[in-house]
C-alpha cells in the first residue's frame, strides 16, 4: 500500500518537471527540466519494478540512465553551439 | 529488513519531489539546475538503494544503476549550467557575483 504513495509522489515530481518544460522562458531551462525529469524517472523505473515484481524493469532503468547521459551532453554541446 | 528499505525509500522519494518542485519555483536556470541536480542525485541514490534492501537478491544491480547515477547526473548537469552560461542566458537580479564574465569564450549574461 505505502508503494502506492511513493508512486503517487515521484509522478507528482515528474509532473512539475513537465510544467516547467512547458512554461520555461529559454531553451537552457526546458533541458534542465527533460534532464531532472529524466533521472526521477529512472527511479521510477526501479521502483515500479519492485511494486510489478519485474526484474527485467532494472535493465529498462540502467539502459535509460545512460541514454539520459549521452543526450544531455550532447544537448549541452548544441547550446554552447559547438555541434 | 523491509521496514528499513522502506523508510530509505520513503526518504529518497520525498527528495525526489523537493528536486521536481526547486525545478518549478526557482526563479533562475542555474538555481533550478542545482535543486534539480543535488536533489534528485541523492533522492534516486536512496530509491533505487531502498528498493535493492527490500529484494536483497537484486541488490547487486541497483547498486550498480545507483553508482551510474552518482557518477553521471553532475557531470551532465555541470555541461548544461556552462552551456546555458555561455549562451547567455540572464542571471537572476538578485545574484551576488557573477565573475565568468571575465574569462574568455564568456560573453556578459543578458546580452
Amino acid at each position: 500500500m505505502s508503494h502506492l504513495v511513493f508512486v503517487t509522489i515521484i509522478g507528482a515530481g515528474i509532473l512539475l518537471c513537465l510544467f516547467r518544460m512547458l512554461k520555461g522562458p529559454s531553451s537552457a531551462d526546458r533541458a534542465v527540466a527533460v534532464d531532472t525529469a529524466a533521472t526521477v524517472t529512472t527511479a521510477l523505473l526501479v521502483l515500479l519494478g519492485f511494486v510489478f515484481k519485474r526484474y527485467v524493469y532494472l535493465d529498462v532503468a540502467l539502459v535509460y540512465a545512460v541514454l539520459t547521459f549521452i543526450g544531455a551532453v550532447a544537448i549541452a554541446r548544441y547550446l554552447e553551439g559547438g555541434l | 529488513m523491509t521496514l528499513v528499505g522502506t523508510i530509505v525509500t520513503a526518504i529518497g522519494t520525498v527528495f525526489l519531489f523537493l528536486g521536481g518542485l526547486g525545478v518549478f519555483r526557482f526563479p533562475d536556470v542555474y538555481n533550478r539546475l542545482q535543486a534539480g541536480t543535488k536533489c534528485t542525485t541523492l533522492g534516486a541514490f536512496l530509491t533505487i538503494i531502498g528498493v535493492g534492501i527490500m529484494e536483497p537478491t537484486w541488490f547487486v544491480k541497483c547498486l550498480l544503476i545507483a553508482c551510474f547515477i552518482l557518477l553521471t547526473n553532475p557531470i551532465s548537469s555541470h555541461a548544461l549550467g556552462r552551456a546555458a552560461r555561455k549562451s547567455g542566458v540572464p542571471l537572476w537580479e538578485g545574484t551576488v557575483l557573477d565573475k565568468t564574465g571575465e574569462f574568455e569564450g564568456y560573453q556578459k549574461a543578458g546580452e
